[in-house]
């Protein structure tokens, strides 16, 4: 057959693409239950980070790391409709309020808004931490919300006053690496611990702002922006306002102290 | 094993006398984004000698069989392959790194050097030849990589690998990190020097104006 024939080149694209496809999608297939408990794993560390049970350049051991998550976490299920804890009916696998939030059986679509979260899931996770000696002392939230280029997926950690920020971290994003990629720096990470999240009268006040905030103290509703990066600061902005308010954690939020009242 | 001599140019040749970065200039774009610090570049470089050594080998193999109309997509799709089986070996083993690389090593499949070795090279000559072809030309990208990543991370963040060598002001040493040198004009700088010494120990890559 000739190299240059149609017949010819349809059959190779043909063999081409089946051999690479069977070689991709065998590995992917190979490789999932690995890379599945690894994305578990980071998400462990980074509830421990977000509630200031581990260091943020701390390396540790996976073994270690999920023997301190079982010991000082807990994980809820809260239904944001209600805003009170509810039981998980039987779902095969873990839990993913994200994939939940794609589901319209599982989600509340919402109107265009700022945080362009097009839907909430019903169900919504967050992590009881315990301080040690097993009282509840914080909240972990899951967060999303558009950035610049990115849905950035991160964790709030809120004091068990419902107020008071003790954390954010952002697990994955796809921000500019180097101006918006900074919002999982630590030195800016650690900007958040003691800024409060609702104003006196329980409504969502916290925002990046640009240039510098100064400390907790001087200015407990504002943080730094990010230089080169004002998009992605907007972006945090829009995420946290949205998570606090009504269609996010505030039903939920409400039954602690100082949120309550709105 | 004793390489003979043109099997040897294949290998060496890339490294100083026509090294990919260098002298033809390819394959920037990754050297700006993953060089802010050595482990991410040796990682990075690394699947670029597993894609590049894996699709010249590949390609060559088939070179006498591709149609000529459709080489271009059939050389993508080879590379493409080895790409996604990197990026899915990384994120099952090298999680954190994989993590701090992100859509860098998705991005392997735009790298000028990989098409650049498959279509100039691994279509003319023998897998084996191909192979080391592959393997050098990633050498010579790995090498500036390596270099540009160790001026940044030491300048900019005091360590190497992490270790900390430069006690930076911050953890109460005497060292203030140059902040340019985390953010990617560095890289480009670093990219010129390197070029410049080179053109001066090996004047004959100085080009004509």
């Amino acid at each position: 057959m000739q190299r240059n024939s149609t017949l010819y080149i349809i059959s190779f694209a043909a063999v081409v693409c089946v051999v690479c496809s069977i070689l991709v999608s065998g590995a992917a297939v190979l490789l999932k239950s690995r890379q599945d408990r690894n994305i578990l794993l980071d998400r462990q560390k980074e509830v421990l980070v977000v509630s200031g049970l581990l260091g943020a350049d701390d390396s540790i051991a996976p073994q270690e790391v999920q023997r301190r998550f079982e010991e000082r976490i807990a994980t809820k299920y809260v239904d944001l409709r209600e805003g009170t804890f509810t039981e998980l009916g039987d779902t095969p696998g873990i839990y993913d309020p994200v994939k939940a939030a794609n589901d319209s059986a599982t989600s509340t679509a919402l109107d265009p808004n700022p945080a362009q979260v097009r839907a909430v899931p019903h169900v919504a996770l967050v992590y009881e931490v315990a301080d040690d000696a097993g009282a509840v002392d914080q909240y972990v939230l899951q967060v999303w919300g558009n950035g610049l280029w990115s849905t950035m997926y991160g964790y709030l950690a809120l004091d068990k006053d419902g107020a008071t920020v003790r954390g954010l971290t952002f697990y994955e994003h796809g921000e500019t690496p180097g101006l918006g990629g900074e919002v999982d720096s630590p030195g800016w990470k650690a900007l958040w611990p003691g800024r409060l999240a609702y104003d006196d009268a329980g409504k969502p006040a916290i925002q990046v702002i640009k240039g510098p905030a100064g400390t907790p103290e001087e200015a407990p509703y504002e943080v730094d922006g990010l230089s080169g990066a004002t998009l992605t600061s907007r972006g945090v902005t829009n995420m946290l306002q949205f998570w606090l308010g009504e269609n996010g954690y505030a039903p939920f939020l409400k039954s602690f102290g100082k949120s309550g009242r709105a | 094993m004793k390489l003979s001599r043109k099997e040897k140019e294949a290998l060496v040749d890339p490294l100083f006398n026509n090294n990919p970065i260098a002298l033809q200039v390819l394959g920037i774009c990754s050297a700006l984004a993953v060089t802010t610090n050595m482990a991410t570049a040796l990682v990075m470089s690394m699947a670029v000698v597993f894609v590049t050594a894996g699709s010249s080998t590949v390609v060559s193999f088939l070179r006498n069989n591709i149609p000529p109309n459709i080489r271009i997509i059939v050389q993508l799709s080879v590379i493409a392959s080895f790409v996604i089986l990197t990026d899915q070996i990384l994120k099952a083993y090298l999680f954190d790194i994989s993590k701090q690389l992100s859509v860098f090593v998705g991005l392997i499949i735009t790298n000028c050097i990989v098409m650049g070795r498959a279509e100039a090279y691994a279509m003319q000559n023998g897998p084996w030849l191909s192979f080391l072809d592959g393997v050098g030309n990633a050498l010579g990208y790995t090498l500036i990589l390596v270099a540009v990543g160790f001026f940044r991370e030491l300048f900019g963040a005091g360590s190497l690998f992490g270790f900390v060598i430069l006690r930076p002001v911050t953890a109460g040493g005497w060292y203030e990190p140059n902040g340019l040198m985390l953010l990617a004009p560095s890289a480009f700088f670093l990219i010129g020097v390197i070029i410049w010494v080179l053109r001066v120990w090996k004047p004959e890559q100085v080009e004509n104006s």
